[in-house]
């Protein structure tokens, strides 16, 4: 046990020195994690999971402790971080493209990205265009040329708000598929994906967008038909019969990424500790044990690269709001 | 034989310890605030929320325990009815009838007995009524569209006073407040904020925790302190139980009459336990006849009403579970409680939440066995505990409010929200305006509001859509019904009540 220990904090301070070759910073004592929902949601869960690994894997001295901050969905936790914990190098905040989306559509308002440090991502969940099971579609194609010759031919439902994550997947879709007049496609929002996947099954709305985790239900119980899932490559498991938007032709990939950002003017050296933290995470058995049980997909973009990432993302998901009228 | 598959599988759930322990405990509770008189079940529920949240709970178990405590407020209320002649909540009033008479003849421990034996048996017969209509239900409820859901909301708005209700203008008041509440944050169907004035908490709008907690908890809180939080009431004796079992055999068809006409009375929207327990009573009356002594200390009198009562609670969660349509003031609580869990109640809950539905059924069996357990033996502590002076019960409540809501968010400004919903509650409530409509309001008015905006998106802005189908069409016709029977039947029901009143008084 001690051996093992010492190795790991061997190892994570080489990392440390390697990568910025000045002094290792250690976190010492509590580790906060924010979730900015409450207990139940996607957050919460990153939170919890991500702080369990890291204790298991001894990344942290002691334990990491989860506190709710639901409002605003995450605007309460941003606003926080950045008027309030400046310089704490010992905060994580949970975050998804559901925060790209909202930062991009400045739905946190005088915020914005450049405001807080990104860290990393830790897997995610990829977007889906399903159809019920009697439902005429039989692939994608069928699906956007029906939405080229009528874009309101076809109603989508989806667990988002209108321009929020669950209706951007259909407009980047069909943006890619050709589709012209994007905002006269009808998109119906629910509560959550549950709901929308229920009417589509029912027969009321023809076609549903959400995540692939929420379809898994549905999908075994053989109701719902999966005509894309928008990932570079097939998923792996069960899920390898689906086919992506990409091999049918149609270049969109949606990724709802979970990841952490930490609060601003942090020591370099502390941001790279954290981002080093998180690759380790990443490649451990204990959190790919973590993903397989919990639908999450591989989704790590390189340290260093994901607050570039970030952005690019924000930029796209601004560029296609302005698109369709929902921002200007 | 799926229906046992999954109720064995709710079993699994509700035997785990930590589950008995909480519904041992919701159980307790319940029948404390049920027989706490003025302390009614909505109020129960809601004080226990921020309990559910503060110990942090699994959603199963916080379920669990808070239908247990609705349960046992169901149970509890004809304690004080019986003994006081007060009855502890309004479904317990008919049982003041009989149950008081008795008491006065020196038979009050057979009338807590008869009538602990009743509210078993209908909450029994009513939770298997549950069990097997629900499912049924939660399939059906694949053919709800927009449209269908649209009818349906504006049916449980239209029968919202309950047909003894007694001001509709004030009822019609409270909902449209709980409405103009329901506007602020953001609007789903075109992603724009309304009514948020840059304030980011308010931007997913109002917490219906908060809201609830304030307006039913926090009031009850301001009223305990108006009125002096003074001392207890007298203690009241006793007498030794001496029950036969030709006596309770004597009061089963009674029982089961009565569970089965609350189940109904329950499922229905809008009317509820009242009535339930009103119904019952006054059938059983025209069925005994000449034969009883009605309103002079029948056990029968005491039987019906809270078979009644008690059916009428857990007939209550079948459109709540299954719809997302609350039929009660309770449910509602309780369905807000689902909500800020983030689990919707409708077809795909039984499936995908099948282990906290199947759970929460099966805990209302074993919590039923408890209570009527708790409810025979232990009856002396809670006449005991009726005359705890309030004063040292306020400082629980107000600590256990506080810290929950607080640990939902960490955030104060959810502390001063939920006083300022408190205040408006105890002023509401001065101005004898119900607060069950305003919760409602507030819960329901986002969903008819989206499902309506959904219909004009399918239809292409069609309005015929909402009268579509066989369904919504019934849906309307119910409604229109609901809306139209009180002024009709209202008035004579409700003098027929207090007629019945009267003569014991």
């Amino acid at each position: 046990m001690f051996a093992s220990k010492t190795i790991r904090w061997v190892a994570a301070a080489a990392l440390a020195l390697t990568a910025s070759g000045a002094m290792a910073f250690e976190p010492a004592g509590k580790v906060e994690c924010i979730a900015p929902s409450d207990p139940g949601g996607g957050w919460d869960f990153t939170c919890r999971s991500v702080g369990n690994v890291l204790e298991e894997l001894e990344l942290v001295p002691a334990s990491v402790q989860t506190i709710n901050m639901a409002g605003a969905g995450g605007g309460v936790a941003f606003a926080h971080t950045v008027s309030k914990r400046k310089g704490d190098d010992q905060l994580l905040v949970a975050a998804s493209t559901a925060t790209t989306t909202r930062l991009a559509q400045g739905q946190f308002p005088g915020m914005d990205a450049d405001m807080v440090n990104w860290i990393g991502a830790v897997g995610a969940d990829y977007g889906v265009i399903a159809v019920s099971k009697d439902s005429p579609y039989q692939d994608l194609n069928s699906l956007m040329s029906a939405l080229k010759e009528d874009p309101r031919s076809v109603k989508f439902a989806g667990g988002s708000a209108n321009g929020g994550w669950d209706h951007l997947k259909v407009l980047i879709a069909a943006k890619a598929a050709g589709v012209e007049n994007l905002p006269r496609i009808p998109y119906l929002s629910y509560n959550n994906g549950g709901e929308a996947m229920t009417q589509v099954i029912g027969g009321h709305v023809d076609a549903f967008t959400g995540d692939i985790t929420e379809t898994q239900g549905f999908l075994e119980s053989g109701d719902l038909r999966v005509l894309a899932v928008l990932s570079d490559e097939r998923l792996p498991g069960d899920l390898a019969d689906i086919p992506t938007a990409k091999e049918q032709g149609i270049d969109a990939v949606g990724p709802n990424w979970r990841g952490f950002y930490m609060p601003s003017d942090i020591d370099e050296d502390a941001k790279q500790y954290w981002v080093d933290a998180v690759d380790e995470l990443y490649a451990s058995d204990q959190w790919k044990k973590v993903m397989k049980s919990n639908g999450l997909m591989p989704f790590h973009p390189d340290s260093g690269e994901f607050q570039a990432f970030v952005k690019q993302q924000i930029n796209d998901i601004q560029s296609l709001s302005k698109e369709i009228g929902l921002i200007q | 034989m799926e229906t046992l598959h999954y109720l064995s599988l709710g079993f699994g759930v509700a035997l785990q310890p930590e589950n008995l322990m909480f519904a041992l405990m919701g159980c307790f509770i319940g029948t404390l605030i049920g027989a706490l008189p003025g302390l009614g079940p909505a109020n129960g529920v809601a004080i226990l929320i921020p309990l559910a949240f503060t110990l942090g709970l699994k959603p199963e178990t916080a379920l669990i325990m808070l239908t247990a405590v609705y349960a046992g407020a169901m149970y509890g209320g004809r304690i004080s009815s019986i003994l006081l002649n007060i009855p502890g909540d309004e479904p317990a009033m008919m049982t003041c009838l009989d149950g008081y008479p008795m008491a006065r003849q020196g038979k009050a421990a057979e009338a807590l007995a008869i009538s602990a034996i009743a509210s078993f048996m209908g909450s029994l017969i009513a939770t298997i009524g549950l069990i097997l209509l629900a499912p049924l239900l939660a399939r059906f409820a694949l053919t709800f569209g927009p449209a269908e859901y649209f009818a349906l909301f504006v049916l449980a708005f239209a029968t919202l006073g309950g047909i003894t209700g007694k001001n509709p203008m004030k009822t019609l008041m409270a909902a449209a407040i709980g409405l103009i509440i329901a506007t602020v944050g953001i609007d789903l169907s075109t992603g724009t904020q309304r009514y948020t004035f840059g304030v980011l908490e308010l931007y997913e709008g109002v917490d219906f925790i908060i809201a609830i907690v304030g307006l039913f908890a926090v009031s009850e809180l301001l009223f305990f302190i108006e009125e002096k939080a003074g001392a207890g009431r007298e203690m009241i004796k006793v007498n030794p139980l001496k029950l036969k079992w030709r006596e309770i055999l004597s009061i089963m068809p009674t029982t089961v009459r009565g569970g089965i006409l609350g189940f109904i009375a329950g499922v229905l929207p809008g009317a509820g336990a009242s009535l339930g327990s009103f119904i019952t009573y006054t059938l059983e009356k025209k069925i005994v006849g000449k034969k009883g002594y009605f309103g002079e200390g029948d056990p029968r009198g005491v039987a019906a009403p809270e078979s009644g009562n008690n059916g009428a609670s857990s007939g209550a969660l079948v459109p709540m579970l299954t719809l997302g349509v609350p039929g009660s003031g309770t449910t509602a609580v309780l369905l807000a409680m689902l909500v800020s869990l983030n689990i919707t109640p409708g077809p795909l809950m039984f499936t995908q939440n099948a282990d906290l539905v199947w759970g929460v059924i099966a805990a209302l069996l074993v919590g039923n066995f408890m209570l009527l357990l708790l409810n025979i033996p232990l009856v002396g502590v809670f006449v005991k505990i009726l005359s705890v002076p309030p004063m040292y019960l306020l400082p629980i409540v107000t600590m256990v409010a506080f810290v929950g809501i607080y640990s939902i968010s960490h955030s104060t400004f959810d502390l001063y929200f939920m006083i300022a919903f408190g205040v408006a509650g105890y002023i509401l409530r001065k101005l004898e305006i119900p607060l069950v409509p305003v919760i409602l309001g507030l819960l329901l008015g986002p969903e008819m509001e989206k499902n309506l905006r959904h219909a004009m998106q399918i239809s292409d802005g069609d309005w015929s859509i909402l009268w579509g189908s066989g369904l919504s069409i019934g849906l309307w016709l119910v409604a229109i019904i609901g809306l139209v029977l009180p002024v009709v039947v209202g008035p004579i029901l409700r003098r027929r009540m207090q007629a019945a009143k009267e003569k014991v008084g």
